[in-house]
């Protein structure tokens, strides 16, 4: 089915409703709210303690490196959603295409399993 | 009907007509704001035990609006202190009022938030309200749950009636400074 330009108005009213609401209920919100600030009073949340210094501590970096994989393999998985779509019409090009595509990224996987990247207990 | 026990709200006063109520902005805020106080249950002692009877579904304070419980204070109504306070916790109490966001009441719970209890020892805190500003005091060691739900329609009723210009008053900064409280 052919989609015109105009079949997607929709999805910007309802993405303008949403802003509009925040928007709303923000400025309601602050104007009919009392505002009164103190340094004590803005300081950082720690139940009733005095907080000590700022969060900054060294993180380990396995956790980074799970999420930027995630994203990678999550990219290849967008890419398959036009090929899904469009499987008929691209036959068996498009699927040695995608098998290219997909063994690179195999490479990389191979490469990410090798270098023990996943192990999670070093 | 005429002898049943089940009444209806009353409205606020206002201009009523066909499909429409019109009132005033102070009257419409504090019944939204009296229907939904979030508590913020500092429970210590034994009244933190009766507290959490009151949560349960047989006194269940959460058809008052008080569902959601935030320990979180910039997110909460209400201080609910229910319990013990020593001199060592005051500070911790002081400063988590301190940091709750405007509006903000305060339930004293039991015998030992209000006045020190049984307990006048050097330890122990004779009462909340030497060092924070309290609004409903609810006596008893401890009181039962449907006592601790009167304090709380009590604390409903006075965010009812309040109008939204008094916490940024001088009288509300002067009750305040007289508690040391910026």
């Amino acid at each position: 089915m052919n989609y015109q330009p105009q079949d997607f108005l929709p999805i910007f009213v309802q993405l303008a409703a949403a802003l509009a609401f925040i928007v709303a209920t923000m400025v309601a919100t602050h104007s009919l709210g009392p505002k009164r600030h103190s340094k004590k009073k803005d300081d950082a949340f720690e139940c009733g303690i005095e907080s000590i210094g700022d969060a900054r501590t060294p993180i380990s970096v396995k956790y980074f490196l799970v999420a930027i994989l995630f994203v990678l393999f999550d990219i290849e998985i967008v890419f398959m959603y036009p090929w899904a779509v469009n499987f008929k019409q691209l036959s068996w090009t498009g699927f040695y295409e995608m098998l290219v595509f997909m063994g690179l990224l195999l490479v990389g996987f191979l490469y990410v399993l090798k270098k023990g990247i996943l192990k999670w207990e070093k | 009907m005429s002898n049943s026990t089940i009444s209806v709200a009353e409205a606020p006063p206002g201009i009523e007509g066909a499909g429409f109520f019109a009132t005033s902005l102070d009257n419409l805020v504090g019944l939204a704001r009296a229907n939904s106080l979030w508590p913020l249950p500092f429970a210590t002692s034994c009244c933190g035990i009766e507290f959490m009877s009151t949560m349960a579904s047989h006194y269940d304070i959460g058809r008052f609006g008080a569902e959601r419980l935030s320990f979180s204070a910039r997110q909460a109504d209400v201080l609910m202190v229910m319990g013990t306070i020593s001199k060592k916790m005051a500070p911790v109490v002081k400063q988590v009022y301190l940091q709750m966001a405007e509006p903000r009441w305060v339930l004293s719970v039991g015998a030992c938030a209000c006045s020190g209890g049984i307990f006048d020892t050097y330890s122990v805190l004779q009462g909340i309200d030497r060092i924070i500003p309290v609004d409903v005091y609810v006596p008893g060691c401890p009181p039962r749950p449907e006592q601790i739900l009167d304090g709380f329609m009590q604390i409903q009723e006075l965010a009812k009636k309040e109008s939204t210009r008094r916490r940024n008053e001088p009288e509300y900064k002067a009750l305040l400074a007289s508690y040391g409280i910026e």
